[in-house]
């Protein structure tokens, strides 16, 4: 069953003060005689229908990390209801670890994000065959190495220590639980090459190349425009 | 696994410099820029040319901090290649050998990293200290028995998993710096996770997962300082167990998050392995 997190969220007040925001950026490029530079931000200045905002500065980092969570729990929900062939007894029991971990990071952004949580997310993982080990491990795969880059390059945009470190001590979880999937598909992969350079360091990618990785299994609409650069 | 080590050595000589690295915020920025034009070897260089600019004449103290950093890279490569030499006796089979192998080149490019980023400035890295990797003793089969092995290597894994954290929000804002760390600290922590799944594999260990549940260390009372602090189970005051009415066991709330490790718990433990 999935479990619903959404609480209502987010409140009126977000939207007015990303609205005053907008408005005074427009204002600042205007006197600017930059007018021409606010096409680019036609999402934010005529908000879609349904949208999904992320918000500011390290609130819309925190939002960013709870829809990850968010994608991460509702897909390991998925795998520990399924009978995936192949996958032992043993495996899936790690599995179910995984599934509790990543509830664990979602509830807590959504509590520590209190009001100005985006809201519950809808997913579409009709792409993935759950009942094979393959299709389930492989998608695992994407989403931790995804969500490990994701971490590594956000840490740069976080402005509050206190939110750093709990970034960190949640992204090398995450980090375990990739090269976990990935010993499953092949024993040794948990930090080959394609995702460990020559220097030894780890991916890292930015909020865009992470949310166009995870579009196609989000259903919502996700407007990052308001995360740091 | 160090450099937000050097970095808590940096603020504490220096409570000035995260004031001074966020009004360099621009040239910071400039290096991330650089960086995803320019290939990763020219990283460190750029690492120590932020260094220079972060501040002017005050080198010396922050290449004595690389060079600390650089220290603890020393033991793991050096503790991989020792067994990387033996292979054929230590490890069983060839996925073994195959990652201790991929472990060990990891570790020895951190120490080329650290290396380069000291040379960058202008200094001198150090020469690594002798190790002892038997911790007097204590693990005296480290490089002949699989299970003493993989004990020892989970320890180090760990520890630099913990050690990134503690040093973390102090170099908040550290643009490429801050990346470069945090690329490192998952890197160690794919490590931990694998050499956690060899043990269970190995049968030496059964309940052992990749990830740390509680405090437990699977290897023995010398080394549960490494351990000891990960069985919280709150996070920025909000209580993990069955949050939101949710099924989350202690055990789950403790293992979804690592947790921090101070500087002197590491040089406690570190200690233990360094002859001179």
């Amino acid at each position: 069953m999935l479990v619903d997190n959404n609480n209502g969220t987010p409140s009126s007040e977000q939207g007015l003060s990303r609205r005053s925001f907008l408005h005074y950026s427009g204002v600042a490029l205007a006197g600017a005689g930059l007018l021409v530079a606010c096409k680019d931000n036609d999402g934010p200045m005529n908000p879609v229908e349904g949208e999904v905002n992320l918000g500011l500065g390290d609130i819309g980092i925190l939002n960013y990390a709870y829809a990850l969570e968010q994608l991460e729990a509702a897909f390991y929900i998925m795998v520990a209801q399924s009978t995936v062939q192949g996958v032992t007894a043993a495996e899936m029991a790690l599995l179910a670890d995984i599934r509790d971990h990543e509830i664990a990071h979602r509830e807590f952004f959504k509590n520590a994000l209190g009001s100005q949580a985006i809201p519950a997310l809808t997913f579409d993982f009709s792409s993935v065959d759950f009942t094979k080990r393959d299709a389930v491990l492989g998608t695992a795969k994407v989403f931790e190495d995804l969500g490990v880059s994701a971490y590594n390059g956000a840490g740069r945009l976080i402005t509050s220590p206190d939110y750093l470190v709990l970034a960190g001590k949640i992204v090398s979880v995450e980090a375990r639980h990739a090269a976990f999937i990935r010993d499953l598909i092949s024993n040794g992969s948990f930090a080959d090459n394609t995702v460990v350079d020559a220097n030894g360091l780890d991916k890292s990618r930015t909020p865009a190349e992470v949310l166009g990785m995870a579009a196609g299994f989000v259903k919502n609409n996700i407007n990052f425009s308001g995360l740091p650069k | 696994m160090n450099i937000l080590h050097i970095i808590r050595e940096l603020t504490n000589s220096d409570p000035e410099l995260l004031d001074r690295l966020d009004s360099r915020r621009s040239v910071m920025r400039a290096f991330a820029g650089a960086g995803k034009k320019a290939t990763m070897a020219a990283i460190p260089v750029m690492m120590g040319s932020m260094f220079q600019k972060a501040y002017g004449k005050t080198n010396d103290t922050v290449t004595e901090i690389l060079n600390y950093a650089l220290t603890l890279e020393y033991l793991e490569a050096a503790f991989y290649a020792e067994a990387n030499k033996v292979a054929s006796t230590l490890l069983p089979s060839d996925p073994a050998r195959g990652a201790i192998k991929t472990i060990g080149a990891h570790e020895t490019a951190h120490v080329k990293f650290l290396q380069d980023a000291i040379r960058s400035m202008g200094a001198t890295p150090v020469n690594s200290p002798v190790f002892d990797f038997t911790a007097g003793g204590t693990f005296s089969n480290v490089f002949t028995d699989y299970t003493t092995f993989l004990a020892v290597a989970q320890a180090f894994e760990d520890t630099g998993v913990r050690a990134y954290k503690g040093r973390a929000g102090e170099i908040t804002g550290g643009g490429a710096l801050l990346e470069a760390a945090l690329n490192i600290h998952s890197v160690e922590a794919r490590h931990a996770a694998h050499i956690r799944y060899m043990r269970r594999n190995a049968g030496h260990s059964a309940g052992l997962k990749p990830w740390i549940t509680g405090k437990e260390t699977g290897i023995g009372a010398v080394v549960q300082p490494i351990y000891d602090g990960e069985e919280v189970t709150t996070q920025a005051g909000i209580n993990i167990v069955n949050i939101n009415g949710l099924t989350i066991s202690s055990n789950a709330a403790s293992e979804a998050f690592d947790e921090p490790l101070t500087k002197e718990q590491v040089l406690a433990v570190v200690s233990l392995f360094i002859v001179s």
